[in-house]
């Protein structure tokens, strides 16, 4: 499959010696990937298979990224192997013209019975998995390179997630700021994610993700300090809690409408493909999101401008209190991705190395091939859906214990560490007690902050303040004189 | 050397300010355009290269698009140019070209494509088709159908994605191929575009233009004769502008994308093929200036758009009548241009808003509301709004002339307003 793409580009050579160099690097890449793809063995893994940590870089030495201001040659009408092409740019196979019909989206063979394809599968898509649910690595399971240091990074992290969510939540039902959401349950997906990633790559999130941020880099006290939208906050109080955003890190603020950064994903991916730069841009959405118009849109113009992006879809089983079989009727959302024409691939989220080696290889994929690629993440939402949901109203409360206690993704990556002798109990009681400390020291010090001052309401509407804002900065100022008391002592002018 | 041609530059600043005043004096002048030499470009004439001046007197706080602005002396000097230039006189461009509105906006998207590689054109038919009004003519073959991208029919999507690309160091240009599309996308507009820059802390900046034509047209149905600028001028963070010439046109185009902020160009239907000389020598237009039409006494009539046009028609038969219209053109829809409409008021006492948008929460209520609280004691009589009314436009030609202000109307309104104290 992957020779056929190179052969075909390799028509194109004679353009550029530009395209020459990407559809070599394009195969390259592609056989690694395919080799990725092939491993069957467990025992296989020893032999470390690698992944390529870096995508072929390609810089042309003249200053022109000419190639990439033009559409990948196979963004052109379908052809087919044959002489001569009719008006549609569909080559006309002269020999069996009787057993297709041409139409302007290519050719198709034709049938005589009536029959209509069935609405879904025999078989449901399987999901992709390699530690079992007691951390066993499961039969035929080819592990991704991870080492010590890695892996117990992955769990550190993880933890202090954990630990973060916890107590913030806590923070919040004490009043001391108004709004909060976890990612409990969710661990594996944002941090194994992350770590399959690099930091060039943008990260377009819907809001269940802070853990790339944490992996990022982002520290404690800077959550802290926007959720309680202090005057360090980087939003300057205007997001509501748990809408972080870096631009140091390549996290774009979180906006709270759902799927609206679906489509902002692709245009950053094809921002990237435009300068030739060599990463991809990873989009986070849930299964409710799956519904909105804007993934749709964003699914189908990812494949149709065959721009480096990664959907990742945290599939958790609720869109609030509405469950995935009240959302719709497919088979979870990976089926979605071949009717749009994009690879997918469903993997156990609650797997950290399952989500890791699938988020590695797709991310490849992604670059090199200048594809999108489709990533179900199935998990569960073990905590309620925000501050402001009760999910004990719509599911059982011993469905939430089973998954928050048994089938805790943080606590399986533990099983498999501590079978592999990278982590011992006592190593654990002291990482979750140091969390603990860290998160209630951010806790502490973000609260008696200043919030922003009065003056940050105008700012950055536009790039500059305008007249009309001064005018009504001036009145809100007036305003406050005149009504000192009424005024929050907290609130700097 | 150096002193020399500084002296000559003072000459010439002193002599087109004395230009300036001869014509503001002079009645019977509809155009205010001055000539100034550049100290590079001497001729034996004094006058040398041309070099249109955009009004320099206000201060604007939208830094970033300020363009060669000369303190030249407190005359209105809005280098305007008036379609019918019959009217002209003696104040010929040397140095132009003729050409009609949607090529001033392929040039002005051309120069600013070549200027800059990261400026790019989003949107339906705009790559090889060359955009359903040819404002992209040409283009993907000389820019490459990456940044010249044909989209799938669907406009919140490709709204979104060049917000993504915006934020990623892009300057997309969004082509709606109608504005009542952009409905579609209002959500990534309202949401997004206007939100970003200011819901991350001034992190990610959001430099696209949204441009597509709009209006009422010739019987194109209700769907297809929307006025989006009623919609959008509520939404925080976007700057809206209105092209009504072709010099304008090209102005506000290459301003607007070379602004930091989103903004959206107002483009009409039925303007695109309207004829103009505009000068051959590069030049921006400031997206929140006000355009002096005609200078008069009488009344300030504002209006912006297609609207113009029946304006200045109506003006004829006013002055016939022997009135002193004073027609500004606002361009900047959003903010509004008060301190341009200010000074008009002080000297008229009278206004006459004239649009095609609906009767209510149309571009008129907004600055009707904005100028009786600015200049309440300025006014002679209440200010003067004639719009459509608030009906979707019918596709029957008759119905729908009905729907847009005509020339007689202004003309009524203007007399009724002038008869009152």
């Amino acid at each position: 499959m992957f020779f056929n793409s190179w052969l075909w580009r390799s028509r194109h050579l004679s353009r550029s010696p530009l395209l020459l160099l990407r559809s070599r690097s394009i195969f390259l890449a592609s056989s690694c990937t395919t080799e990725l793809l092939a491993c069957q063995n467990a025992s296989e893994h020893q032999h470390s298979r690698k992944l390529p940590s870096t995508v072929p870089r390609i810089r042309p030495w003249w200053n022109v990224s000419w190639s990439s201001s033009y559409r990948n040659p196979s963004m052109e009408a379908e052809k087919t192997v044959a002489s001569g092409e009719d008006s549609y740019g569909n080559e006309s196979k002269q020999a069996s013209s009787t057993e297709f019909l041409d139409f302007p989206g290519g050719k198709v063979s034709y049938i005589n019975e009536l029959q209509f394809l069935s609405e879904s599968s025999p078989v449901r898509v399987p999901c992709f998995q390699l530690l079992d649910e007691y951390g066993q690595v499961a039969e035929h399971a080819c592990l991704p390179e991870v080492d010590k240091l890695l892996a117990v990074k992955m769990y550190r992290n993880m933890v202090l997630l954990q630990t973060m969510d916890t107590l913030f939540y806590e923070a919040q039902r004490q009043g001391q700021f108004t709004f909060y959401l976890t990612t409990i349950g969710e661990e594996a997906i944002n941090i194994a994610s992350a770590a399959a990633l690099s930091n060039d790559d943008i990260v377009y999130a819907q809001y269940r993700e802070p853990g790339v941020l944490l992996w990022r880099g982002f520290s404690l006290n800077e959550f802290a300090n926007q959720c309680f939208t202090n005057n360090l906050d980087y939003g300057k109080g205007r997001q509501m809690p748990v809408h972080y955003g870096s631009s140091k890190l390549n996290y774009p603020t979180v906006s709270s409408p759902i799927a609206t950064q679906l489509p902002h994903a692709v245009g950053a991916a094809y921002a990237l493909k435009m300068e030739n730069n060599p990463a991809c841009t990873v989009t986070f959405f849930g299964d409710g999101a799956s519904s909105e118009g804007d993934f749709h849109a964003a699914m189908n113009f990812a494949a149709v401008l065959e721009v480096p992006v990664l959907f990742i879809c945290r599939n958790n089983g609720f869109a609030i209190s509405t469950p995935t079989a009240e959302q719709f009727k497919s088979d979870g959302v990976v089926a979605k991705g071949q009717a749009y024409g994009m690879r997918s691939i469903r993997v156990d989220g609650n797997d950290t190395l399952a989500m890791y080696a699938t988020i590695k290889a797709a991310r490849v994929m992604a670059i090199s091939e200048s594809r999108p690629i489709l990533i179900e993440a199935l998990t569960y939402r073990v905590g309620h859906h925000s501050t402001s949901d009760d999910s004990a109203k719509y599911r059982k409360q011993d469905e939430m214990q089973h998954w928050k206690m048994i089938r805790d993704p943080v606590f399986r990556f533990r099983r498999w560490l501590e079978g592999q002798r990278w982590w011992d109990p006592e190593a654990d009681k002291q990482l979750r007690s140091e969390s603990r400390k860290e998160v209630l020291a951010a806790i502490r010090s973000a609260g008696p902050l200043k919030k922003p001052s009065l003056s940050s309401l105008f700012t950055d509407v536009y790039d500059s303040v305008p007249s009309n804002l001064k005018h009504q900065e001036e009145e809100v100022r007036a305003t406050v004189s005149r009504h000192w008391s009424d005024y929050p002592s907290d609130v700097p002018l | 050397m150096a002193a020399a041609v500084a002296s000559q530059a003072v000459a010439a600043m002193a002599s087109v300010a004395g230009i300036a005043v001869s014509l503001a004096s002079s009645s019977s002048s509809q155009v205010a355009r001055l000539q100034l030499t550049t100290p590079a470009a001497p001729s034996s004439f004094g006058i040398g290269r041309c070099h249109l001046l955009t009004r320099s007197s206000a201060t604007s706080d939208f830094g970033s698009t300020a363009p060669k602005k000369h303190a030249v002396s407190k005359v209105a000097t809005n280098a305007v140019v008036v379609i019918n230039s019959d009217n002209y006189g003696s104040a010929l461009l040397y140095f132009s070209h003729e050409l009609l509105l949607f090529e001033a906006l392929r040039e002005g998207l051309e120069e600013e494509l070549d200027r800059d590689p990261t400026v790019c054109v989003i949107g339906e038919d705009v790559g090889h088709y060359g955009g359903s009004y040819k404002v992209t003519k040409g283009f993907a073959e000389k820019f490459g159908d990456w940044r010249l991208l044909d989209t799938p029919i669907c406009e919140n999507s490709f709204t979104g994605m060049a917000i993504g690309a915006a934020m990623t160091g892009l300057r997309p240009v969004i082509e709606g191929m109608n504005m009542g599309f952009l409905l579609l996308a209002y959500n990534q507009i309202a949401n997004n575009c206007g939100m970003l820059h200011y819901t991350s802390g001034g992190q990610f900046t959001i430099p696209v233009v949204i441009r597509g034509p709009g209006g009422v047209g010739r019987q194109l149905g209700a769907e297809h004769s929307q006025r989006l600028e009623s919609y959008f001028q509520s939404v925080p963070g976007l700057q809206m502008v209105a092209c009504s010439t072709p010099y304008n046109a090209k102005g506000l185009m290459k301003a607007a994308i070379r602004s930091e902020n989103p903004v959206i160009l107002f483009e009409h239907v039925l303007l695109y093929n309207l004829k103009e000389k505009i000068p051959d020598e590069e030049y921006i237009c400031c997206l929140e200036e006000a355009e002096l039409v005609r200078p008069g006494e009488d009344i300030t009539i504002l209006t912006y758009s297609r609207m113009r046009y029946h304006v200045t028609q109506a003006a004829k038969t006013l002055v016939n009548k022997g009135y002193d219209p004073e027609i500004i053109d606002i361009r900047s829809l959003k903010p509004f241009d008060m301190y341009t409409i200010g000074q008009s008021v002080k000297k008229t006492h009278r206004v006459l808003i004239v649009e095609e948008c609906m009767r209510t929460g149309g571009i008129g209520a907004s600055l009707r509301a904005a100028i009786m609280e600015n200049f309440f004691d300025e006014l002679d009589a209440p200010i003067g709004c004639l719009s459509s009314q608030d009906v979707p436009t019918p596709y029957s030609g008759p119905l729908e002339e009905l729907t847009v202000v005509q020339p007689p109307q202004i003309v009524a309104a203007v007399e009724q307003l002038c008869m009152r104290g």
